[in-house]
């Protein structure tokens, strides 16, 4: 084979999306307004459900971000819940409506994320990982040393209380829901723009992405940062939606566990893979309730053989057999024939 | 006309071992440079320098006129040093052609349209244009070769760092890199070729430089420097003092290489 054969620069043609995408994008966006609509039909009890399944996919597809693309294996994500729901309490005592306060602690989780990332890029790998949970740990304690804030017990929060409890609920569960489609969507325009390509690069060997000219650092960042935006959302929503907030709980690394346990299950490195895992993590989660602790065994189990036999998780083996996509961040290139 | 690339007094040394010791080198617009020596002699360190991987203990790197000695190899990238490692490092889950279009986008700083003409340009001169939409990691051991210089150009180089691009290829497939090599030259890139397969080289670079021990012992027109007494006393040897630190090869293994 020779280097004869030139393709006029005119004719080249890049596909991004494919035909599973063309017919998943609608159903998707059908299933979203159905579920916007659902407070209008359905018991609380349904909503609130859900509410608790958009906190967990919003979580997983925060980690799945930082650690299937960025290579940044977090175990202190529950830093940013914490902050988030702290963040609204703080705010609701200011005056600020908590649903907006939900949107403005993933506004405060970025900020504190800028200095916190400094800190923890300067740790590598496994580094990386304990010191995040460090950090965390840190976060935590700052916070039960403050007394406005509830201390060590923790605080309610009292502003939300007023609203009829139907009009609350369904507020907390669109709230819910524009965070699940904001980070989702998010996600995929991000991972779909140079930003994305970059980041796919890095996850693959960073020290090739770096001798081509990505900004290795930088690209980590962004995603660092909206990382703790979307945790911190997750983190608000958790207090909107049980009006009570204790240090050990929002701070506990059993968020870390449960986002890795879904993207591992789901598949890393996939957008699908989380809502995917999500899916699973839940209804074991849901199934298993009066079994205890029990559910984390059994999940704990389905991870390790998920790791262990299905590389990629559910969706990357459904997605290698079938070469089906939702959300295409890959570029095609049309051979003229 | 300041040379493309210089490098001042380069020092690194790894522990008790110097792989670089104070390596002064130029390499001018368009010329075309390989560089030989014995396995652990500091090529490849010296090439991390030169690229941004690695920094020097002391000594400077300038490009164009530029010290980058402080800057990473993001920032290099982006000057224009356009780099490939000696062990392919694809990004394996990316197909072929995404693999050139971070470098054309990135590197190259092209806008989404003219990174895909870039991109299919460059795959078209390195014979890849057929595996465009493949999966990086199926490539096979020459494709994988032929990628790492597709990449390399997609960042749109002025100087071209080329790592052992012929090594562990069959002759064939090596005369089909060094065609590729010799029309880039043809274009008047600059380019610095490391090579165990000196047949390789001397068919296509107008110097060679012979690096031994992390010191220049060699430079000049390839048969000058092949014919050299140093040179000559390296690769065979004969002199304890002169060998390389750790030679992981024997020397009748690249005495056998150096003639094939």
């Amino acid at each position: 084979m020779t280097a004869a054969v030139t393709t006029a620069p005119a004719t080249v043609r890049v596909r991004r999306s494919q035909r599973s995408t063309r017919v998943g994008a609608p159903l998707l966006g059908l299933a979203v307004l159905v579920l916007a609509f659902l407070p209008f039909v359905a018991y609380t009890t349904v909503t609130s459900t859900l509410v608790t399944f958009f906190i967990l996919l919003i979580m997983a597809t925060m980690w799945n971000l930082l650690a299937g693309f960025a290579g940044l294996v977090s175990v202190g994500q529950q830093a940013y819940v914490g902050l988030g729901a702290y963040a609204v309490l703080w705010m609701s005592d200011l005056g600020v409506q908590p649903f907006l306060g939900v949107f403005l602690a993933a506004v405060v989780c970025a900020v504190i994320a800028i200095p916190t990332s400094l800190l923890a890029f300067r740790l590598r790998g496994d580094y990386f990982a304990v010191g995040t949970w460090v950090i965390a740990e840190a976060y935590r304690l700052v916070v039960v040393r403050s007394d406005a804030l509830g201390g060590g017990s923790g605080r309610s929060l009292t502003t939300l209380s007023e609203l009829d409890q139907t009009l609350r609920e369904a507020g907390t569960y669109w709230t819910a829901l524009t965070m699940v489609v904001a980070c989702v969507v998010g996600s995929y325009l991000l991972l779909r723009s140079r930003l994305g390509l970059a980041l796919t690069a890095v996850r693959d060997n960073e020290v090739a992405a770096r001798s081509v000219g990505v900004d290795v650092t930088r690209a980590k960042r962004i995603v660092y940062l909206v990382s703790a935006a979307g945790c911190g959302a997750a983190g608000g929503l958790l207090l909107v939606s049980t009006l009570n907030v204790r240090p050990d709980s929002v701070f506990s690394v059993q968020w870390s566990a449960y986002m890795i346990f879904i993207v591992v299950i789901g598949g890393i490195g996939h957008i699908e893979g989380a809502l995917v895992g999500s899916v699973v993590f839940f209804a074991l989660q849901q199934a298993l309730a009066d079994y205890g602790s029990w559910y984390l065994v059994l999940v704990g189990l389905v991870a390790i053989a998920a790791a262990l036999w299905l590389r990629g998780g559910l969706w990357g083996a459904l997605s290698r057999r079938t070469g089906i996509r939702l959300f295409p961040i890959g570029y095609r290139v049309d051979r003229p024939s | 006309m300041t040379a493309l690339l210089e490098l001042a007094g380069i020092t690194k040394r790894f522990g008790l071992v110097t792989v670089a010791d104070g390596i002064d080198l130029s390499v001018g617009h368009g010329e075309a440079l390989g560089i030989v020596g014995p396995n652990g002699a500091g090529k490849t360190t010296l090439f991390s320098m030169i690229s941004g991987d690695l920094a020097p203990d002391d000594g400077e790197v300038r490009f164009d006129g530029a010290v980058v000695t402080s800057r990473d190899a993001a920032a290099r990238c982006r000057l224009g040093l356009g780099r490939t490692y000696q062990v392919p490092r694809p990004f394996e889950d990316m197909t072929v052609f995404e693999n050139v279009l971070v470098a054309a986008r990135y590197g190259a700083g092209l806008p989404t349209r003219a990174g895909y003409e870039l991109a299919t340009s460059v795959l078209a001169e390195t014979g890849l244009a057929a595996q465009a939409n493949l999966r990086a990691g199926a490539l096979t051991l020459l494709q994988r070769k032929r990628l790492e210089v597709a990449r390399a150009l997609g960042t749109r180089p002025r100087l071209l760092l080329l790592d052992e691009v012929a090594g562990g290829l069959t002759d064939p497939e090596v005369e089909e890199l060094v065609a590729i090599v010799r029309a880039l030259r043809g274009r008047g890139l600059a380019i610095v070729w490391i090579e165990h397969v000196v047949r390789a080289l001397t068919s296509t670079v107008d110097r060679l430089v012979c690096l031994a021990g992390g010191s220049i012992i060699g430079d000049g027109t390839p048969a000058e420097v092949l014919a050299s007494a140093a040179v000559r006393e390296v690769y065979l040897g004969s002199d304890p003092e002169a060998a390389p630190a750790a030679p992981e090869r024997t020397a009748p293994d690249l005495l056998g290489k150096l003639l094939r």
